[in-house]
C-alpha cells in the first residue's frame, strides 16, 4: 500500500464497495446543483403579469416541480425577484429598495414586455422603460403577459444560468462590499442619483425644446 | 326598478333653477351646464328632491381653444334609470369649483384625480392632494398642452411609423435618452424628495377618538409591497394599540397613463388597452368600452354577437368572483389552499378565452358592432359542459367548504360593516353595494345588451359586512351560471359583426357616457369625440378606484389584522385603481 501512495491518480475513483453510495463531484457543481433547485421567488406582484405568476404557482403549472415552491413575501428570504409588471416611476424606488434588501446571491427576472422595456405603456409619462434601467436583469421573458409556460421556461433558463456559475467568479464571493443600487428619487420627474450631473447639465436648456430640435436635426440623416 | 326617462328630470331641474341651468348647446353634447357658484345647491336638490342619490362619476375635460375646462358629473338613481349629466365650465387659467364632498362623499377620490391630472381646484375639499402622480410632479398631465417626455405627435398613427416608416427609438427623441423630462434649470443635487408629511397630517386630522385607554398613536404603512394588498397598493394607518383610528389609501404605484395614451390612440387601438385596466376581467372592460363607443356611432350589434358578448362577460364575472373568494381566504390566513381551488376553475374559463380570443388574459375580443371571432367548432359544447356540469358543482364545493366554516364566520361576520346610506353616499357600486342591501345592478337598473331578456336575480346582502360580501359574490356566480345556461341554450346562428372588419372607425362628434356592470361595479367610459380618428377625451370610471372611498370608514375601529380582510372583501385590482 505504501508504495502505491505515491501513485494516487489525479482522477480519484470510488472503491468498488462504496460505489452507489459515494459520488464525487466538484465544489462548483454541487454548489450550483443546490442553488438551482431551491430558487425561492419573492412574493411580489406589480401588475397583470403577477396573475400569470400566481397561475404558474398554482396547481396546474406548479413551479414547485423546479424547487420554487416557497414564495417569500420578505425580500430577505428570497433568491429571485420576478419583476412581474409595469415599473412606474412612483414604484421604482421601492423596487430598487427591495432588490437592495435581498441577500446575495440574488437574481432578477424581467417578466413581460413592461418590465423588459416599458411595453405597451412605454410612451406614458410615469412608466420606467424597463427595469434594467436600475437593476441587473438575468432573464427577460417576452409576452404581454407571458403565459405560465413562458414563465416556466424563463425560470429554467435561470437555472441553466446558475449551472454555469463558479464560486471563484460569482460576483457575490469577491472581495469588497456587495453592490447596492442608489434609490431613485421622486422630483419633478424620476431622479436617478447616478445621473444627477447629466440631468443638471442637460436640464438647463429645457429638455423638450432641445429634444425636438435635436430630432429635427437628425431627420435629414435618416433620409 | 321602474325607468324614469332622464329628460323629465332634466327639464324639472331647468324649471326649478332657470337662471343657473342651461342645456349644453354643442352638437352631440348632452346634459346641462350649471353655473359653478350654484353647483352645491343644485347637487343637494338632486339628491334630496329628485332622488339622484349616487354620484356615479366626476371627471373633467380640457378645451384649450375655448380657454375652458369642463367638469362633468354623472348622477344616478339607486332605483334605476339613465344617468343625469351635469357640467360646469370653468376658465382654464383659474379652474376653481366648489367641492361636492360634503354632499356626495363619493367625490373625494375622483376630485383628487381631477386635480392631479387636470389641475382643477375643488374648494372645500378636505384633502386635495395629488393622487395618481406624486407630490412635486411637474404639471397636470391630462391637459392638452402637457407633453410627455417621449412625445411624438398628438395622435396615432404617428407619421414616422405610417406612412413614413422611419421610426426612431423613443429614447433618441429625448436629451436624457430616457423617459425623463425636467423643468429648465432644475438642479437635482441636494434634492430632497417630498416626504409624506401632508398624508400623515391628513391621517391625524381624520382620526376619531376611541373609548378606553389612551395610548400613543403610531403610523404604520402597509404596502406598496405587501403580500395582502393585491398589488402595489399602500395604506397608511394610524393605530392606537392595535385599533385603527384612521386610514388613508395611497395609490398611483401602477399609474400607467391609460387616459393620456387613450387620447393619443385611435378608437379601435384602445380596445387592447382596456384589457389591461382590470386585468382579471378583460372581457368586461372590452364590453364597457365598445358599449360606450357604439352609443356614439349608433351601430346595432347582431344577435349572435350580443349572445357571445354576454357569454364572455358572465364567464369573466365568474372568474373574477372566484379569484375574489379565493384570495379573501388568503387574506384570512388560509394561505393559498382555497385560492388553488378557485384558480383551478378559473383555468377552465381561461381555456375558453384562449380558444375563442387567442389569449388567456388579454382577450381583445370585442369590436365595435360585434366581436372579433366566432366560437371555434365544438366550443359551445365545452361551454355547455362548464355551465351545466362543472361550474355548478365547483361552486357547491366552495360553498360546502367555506360558507359555514367556523373560522370564516368568526373572522368575517360583523367586520367592516358598510351601511347602505353610506355606501350610496360614497358612490360604491358592484357586489360591495349589493352586500349592503341596495339592489343596484346595472344589468337591471339601466339594462344594456340582451340582459333585459334574461332571467336572473339581483343578489343582495343584509348586513353589509365582509361575510355578506363573500355570500353575495358566491351567489352571483350562481346567477351568472344561470345566465350562461340561458345564453348557451338560446344562442342564434348568424353574423358576429355589423359591417366589415375595419381598422379605423368613424365616430361622430359628441360626448357619451356608456356603462356596464363589471364584476367589480359600475364600469363607465366617458368619451368625447371631435369627429376625428381619435377620442378627444377618454375617461374611465373605474369601480375599484371609487369603491376604495369607503375603505377608511369600514376599517375604523377594527383591528389591524381585519384591515387585510376588509381590503380583500372590497376586491380591488390595481390596474384599474391606478389606470
Amino acid at each position: 500500500m505504501t508504495k502505491t501512495d505515491a501513485l494516487i491518480p489525479v482522477e480519484p475513483t470510488v472503491p468498488a464497495e462504496l460505489q452507489g453510495l459515494v459520488t464525487l463531484t466538484s465544489l462548483d457543481r454541487i454548489y450550483d446543483w443546490g442553488r438551482r433547485n431551491s430558487v425561492w421567488p419573492m412574493l411580489f406582484g406589480l401588475a397583470c403579469c403577477a396573475f400569470e405568476m400566481i397561475c404558474t404557482a398554482a396547481s396546474r403549472f406548479d413551479f414547485s416541480r423546479f424547487g420554487m415552491e416557497v414564495m417569500r413575501a420578505s425580500p430577505r428570504q428570497a433568491d429571485v425577484m420576478i419583476v412581474s409588471g409595469t415599473v412606474t416611476k412612483k414604484m421604482a424606488g421601492q423596487v430598487v429598495r427591495l432588490y437592495n434588501q435581498m441577500a446575495e446571491p440574488r437574481y432578477v427576472i424581467a417578466m413581460g414586455a413592461c418590465a423588459t422595456c416599458g411595453g405597451p405603456f412605454k410612451e406614458g409619462y410615469s412608466v420606467v422603460s424597463g427595469v434594467d434601467k436600475f437593476l441587473p436583469v438575468d432573464v427577460y421573458i417576452p409576452g404581454c403577459p407571458p403565459t405560465p409556460q413562458a414563465l416556466l421556461n424563463g425560470l429554467i433558463e435561470l437555472q441553466k444560468k446558475i449551472d454555469t456559475e463558479s464560486i471563484r467568479t460569482a460576483r457575490w464571493y469577491q472581495k469588497g462590499p456587495g453592490e447596492s443600487i442608489p434609490v431613485p428619487l421622486l422630483g419633478p420627474d424620476l431622479i436617478d442619483p447616478r445621473r444627477t450631473e447629466e440631468i443638471n447639465l442637460l436640464s438647463g436648456a429645457g429638455t423638450t425644446k432641445t429634444a425636438e430640435s435635436q430630432s429635427q436635426a437628425e431627420e435629414p440623416a435618416h433620409d | 326598478m321602474t325607468e324614469a326617462p332622464a329628460s323629465v328630470t332634466l327639464s324639472d331641474l331647468a324649471q326649478r333653477f332657470p337662471e343657473w341651468v342651461s342645456a349644453d348647446g354643442r352638437p352631440g353634447y348632452q346634459g346641462d351646464v350649471v353655473t359653478a357658484g350654484h353647483l352645491r345647491e343644485i347637487a343637494s336638490a338632486l339628491k334630496t328632491d329628485f332622488g339622484y342619490d349616487l354620484l356615479s362619476s366626476v371627471t373633467a375635460a380640457d378645451y384649450p381653444v375655448e380657454e375652458l375646462q369642463d367638469v362633468i358629473y354623472h348622477f344616478s338613481k339607486s332605483t334605476g334609470g339613465q344617468p343625469l349629466e351635469l357640467k360646469c365650465r370653468v376658465p382654464r387659467g383659474e379652474p376653481r369649483l366648489p367641492s361636492l364632498v360634503a354632499i356626495f362623499p363619493g367625490a373625494e377620490l375622483q376630485e383628487r384625480e381631477a386635480w392631479d391630472l387636470l389641475g382643477i381646484r375643488f374648494e372645500g375639499h378636505p384633502d386635495l392632494r395629488r393622487i395618481l402622480t406624486w407630490e412635486g410632479f411637474e404639471g397636470h398631465p391630462l391637459r392638452k398642452d402637457w407633453h410627455e417626455p417621449y412625445f411624438n405627435e398628438e395622435v396615432k398613427p404617428f407619421k414616422d411609423r405610417w406612412p413614413n416608416a422611419k421610426q426612431q427609438p423613443a429614447e433618441q427623441r429625448t436629451v436624457l435618452k430616457d423617459n425623463l423630462k425636467f423643468p429648465p434649470g432644475f438642479n437635482p443635487e441636494g434634492w430632497l424628495q417630498q416626504d409624506d408629511e401632508a398624508l400623515y397630517q391628513a391621517l391625524k386630522r381624520e382620526a376619531v377618538d376611541t373609548p378606553g385607554l389612551i395610548s400613543d398613536r403610531i403610523i404604520v404603512n402597509l404596502g406598496p409591497q405587501h403580500p395582502s394588498t393585491h398589488g402595489v397598493f399602500r395604506m397608511a394607518v394610524l393605530l392606537e394599540g392595535e385599533t385603527i383610528v384612521s386610514l388613508k389609501p395611497v395609490m398611483g404605484y401602477l399609474h400607467r397613463n391609460h387616459e393620456k395614451i387613450g387620447e393619443r390612440n385611435s378608437w379601435i387601438m384602445n380596445i387592447p388597452y382596456t384589457d389591461r385596466l382590470d386585468y382579471i376581467t378583460s372581457m368586461s372592460n372590452n364590453f364597457g368600452y365598445v358599449t360606450a363607443v357604439e352609443k356614439l356611432t349608433g351601430v346595432s350589434v347582431p344577435e349572435r354577437a350580443e349572445y357571445l358578448r354576454v357569454m364572455m362577460a358572465e364567464l369573466t364575472r365568474i372568474a373574477s368572483h372566484l379569484i375574489s373568494i379565493g384570495f379573501l381566504l388568503n387574506d384570512l390566513g388560509a394561505f393559498y389552499t382555497p385560492s388553488l381551488y378557485a384558480l383551478k376553475e378559473r383555468e377552465l374559463i381561461l381555456d375558453v378565452f384562449e380558444r375563442v380570443a387567442g389569449s388567456r388574459m388579454m382577450c381583445n375580443y370585442f369590436r365595435f358592432g360585434g366581436v372579433a371571432a366566432d366560437l371555434p367548432p365544438g366550443e359551445i359544447e365545452r361551454i355547455r359542459g362548464l355551465a351545466f356540469e362543472r361550474l355548478p358543482r365547483s361552486v357547491a364545493e366552495l360553498d360546502r367548504y367555506l360558507t359555514d366554516s367556523e373560522i370564516v364566520r368568526a373572522r368575517c361576520e360583523g367586520i367592516g360593516i358598510l351601511p347602505p346610506e353610506r355606501a350610496l353616499a360614497q358612490s360604491v357600486t358592484g357586489p360591495l353595494l349589493r352586500a349592503s342591501g341596495v339592489a343596484y345592478d346595472l344589468r337591471r337598473a339601466d339594462p344594456y345588451s340582451i340582459y333585459d331578456r334574461l332571467d336572473f336575480d339581483v343578489v343582495v346582502g343584509r348586513h353589509g359586512d365582509v361575510y355578506d360580501r363573500y355570500r353575495v359574490r358566491l351567489e352571483e356566480i350562481r346567477q351568472s351560471i344561470r345566465i350562461l345556461q340561458q345564453v348557451v341554450d338560446g344562442i342564434p346562428e348568424g353574423p358576429i359583426l355589423a359591417g366589415k372588419p375595419a381598422w379605423s372607425t368613424r365616430v361622430p362628434a359628441g360626448e357619451v357616457y356608456g356603462r356596464v356592470e363589471g364584476p367589480k361595479g359600475e364600469l363607465g367610459f366617458y368619451l368625447v369625440s371631435d369627429g376625428k380618428a381619435n377620442p378627444y377625451r377618454y375617461h374611465v370610471r373605474a369601480p375599484c378606484f371609487i369603491n376604495l372611498t369607503s375603505l377608511a370608514g369600514m376599517c375604523r375601529g377594527h383591528k389591524i389584522a381585519d384591515v387585510v380582510t376588509i381590503l380583500g372583501s372590497v376586491d380591488i385590482t390595481l390596474g384599474e385603481v391606478d389606470r
